[in-house]
């Protein structure tokens, strides 16, 4: 998958999450815009993680602040 | 509140602003004129399952003490005896001047508890996991653990510098997924509890531990609320399902059926050993006083031969989750898995509401509320003991409903 791709493989998982619907840009942050809690952060995480068969261990989660940072890394791990 | 007005204190930003949302949730709280769940005191402990709290002669339903073994007399004896004999500390560390024949005698009836060849005793359970967690996963290992976990598991992740992976509450095929996903050649610890201690619930060990080691993991057990009374020897949810022997490390405390404080590993690694030399929260703290040591391995060798208590405390917690079921409560488990029984509150409020008409009752069970709890419930746990009655389970029950009844819950 490309950058894009991911974008928007990410986008859909998010949507159920995203119970505002606040728009999604790069800069839309996870616990600030979207208000995740912990909860939520884990069952959002672990849906991407089988989305795309990686894993986003907590060390690098606390890297992740927004929306554009998270298509990043995912783009990053997939390559590995 | 008091009625002379205070002036308005304004406090600058500073390094406790970040509690200011803590702060202002607890004061909501105390204004409603509820009794402070976190600031009871115990007056005089009469027994391990009565105490005098607020002069009132109370029920004990919410200690970790399930062996009852805090006032054994052959328990206490061999304190006062240490006592003597030892002196009130150790003033060292265990690899210094902190290693008295105590220590190795209690290292030596865990050995023969557990039947393994290492045991390590640490200052306390959660010393245990910080030390073992953080030495035995280094970068570039991964360690793969239930979301649940005990904050001494989590402390010890974040202490050391391994990749931390945690998967679903007792969710198989999660944690199957994640280890899979694991590089090739990295270093992988499981990490698991026998009874989680909120909702009381039982890990599927025999599942998780078989496909932990299907995928190359070493398999961490903490096993701080099942000792003495799960297990066929007392050994914990490893040993009742029969796979004990594929665990790699064993967790435990002694602040629960051994009825002290400490912690403790043990291990058939054949080079558990250098852990005394390289674990720096065993290593960089005094090790327990004499005393305490001797309690330990008295009350440990006792547990070994509990089989009419542990009967006695099965009973009790079938009785306790019958009984609150019949009233109406929502319980953590569907059935009792463990001597652990969590009532599902509505909300704090009405917890912590629920609690103090407990406590005026005349019953002390346990609040717990998020962070500490799981999808941010609020519960009353009640633990029981071995040494509560048949009655005094009746009591509790009569208690229970009443309370219940007045605030509103059933
Ligand atoms: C699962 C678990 N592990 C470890 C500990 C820590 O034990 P200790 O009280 O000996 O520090 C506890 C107790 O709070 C616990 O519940």
């Amino acid at each position: 998958m490309n950058r894009e791709e991911i974008d928007r493989t990410i986008l859909s998982i998010i949507e159920p999450f995203n119970k505002k619907g606040v728009q999604i840009t790069d800069s839309t942050t996870f616990a600030g815009d979207l208000e995740f809690d912990s909860l939520t952060v884990m069952d959002f995480v672990a849906e991407i993680e089988d989305s795309f068969d990686i894993i986003i261990s907590m060390n690098q989660q606390a890297e992740i602040e927004n929306y554009g940072q998270l298509v990043d890394a995912v783009n990053k791990l997939q390559g590995e | 509140m008091s009625d002379t007005a205070t002036p308005e204190l304004t406090i600058e930003r500073d390094l406790f602003s970040k509690f200011d949302e803590i702060i202002a949730v607890r004061e909501n709280l105390l204004s409603s004129g509820v009794t402070d769940p976190f600031s009871l005191v115990m007056e005089k402990v009469l027994s391990p399952t009565r105490a005098i709290c607020n002069g009132r002669d109370t029920i004990l339903l919410g200690t970790y003490n399930y062996m009852g073994m805090t006032f054994d007399p052959d328990v206490i004896q061999a304190g006062k005896d240490a006592l003597d004999q030892f002196g009130a500390g150790t003033t060292g560390s265990r690899v210094l001047n902190g290693t008295y024949q105590g220590h190795r005698e209690c290292e030596q009836a865990l050995r023969e508890f557990y039947a393994m060849d290492h045991a390590m005793v640490f200052s306390t359970g959660y010393q245990a996991n910080l030390g073992i967690i953080s030495t035995i996963a280094g970068k570039d290992d991964y360690i793969i653990l239930d979301i649940d976990s005990h904050a001494s598991i989590w402390d010890g992740c974040a202490l050391g510098n391994a990749q931390v992976v945690p998967f679903k509450h007792n969710d198989i095929e999660a944690m199957e997924k994640r280890l899979k996903r694991v590089p090739e050649g990295a270093g992988k610890l499981v990490i698991l509890e026998g009874v989680y201690s909120m909702l009381g619930d039982v890990a599927p060990l025999k599942e998780m531990v078989r496909v932990a080691k299907e995928h190359g993991a070493m398999v961490l057990v903490d096993e701080a609320h099942s000792m003495g009374f799960i297990g066929e020897h007392g050994r914990g949810v490893a040993e009742a399902q029969g796979v004990i022997d594929d665990v790699d490390f064993i967790i435990g405390t002694f602040s629960k059926s051994v009825g002290t404080v400490g912690g403790f590993c043990v291990s058939n690694h054949p080079k558990f050993e250098i852990m005394r030399l390289v674990c720096r929260p065993y290593v960089f703290t005094a090790s327990l006083p004499p005393s305490v040591v001797a309690t330990a391995a008295t009350s440990i060798r006792k547990l070994m031969h509990g089989a009419d208590k542990r009967a006695h405390l099965w009973e009790n917690s079938r009785r306790l989750h019958g009984g609150l079921t019949a009233l109406g409560f929502t319980l953590g488990t569907s059935e009792p898995q463990s001597a652990i029984v969590a009532v599902i509150m509505p909300d704090l409020e009405r917890g912590a509401g629920m609690w103090e008409a407990l406590l005026h009752e005349g019953l002390y069970v346990n609040l717990a509320r998020p962070p500490a709890t799981p999808a941010n419930m609020t519960l009353l746990r009640c633990s029981l003991c071995a040494e509560h009655s048949a009655e005094q389970v009746e009591t509790i029950l009569g208690m229970f409903e009443r309370a219940g009844k007045a605030v509103g819950i059933i």
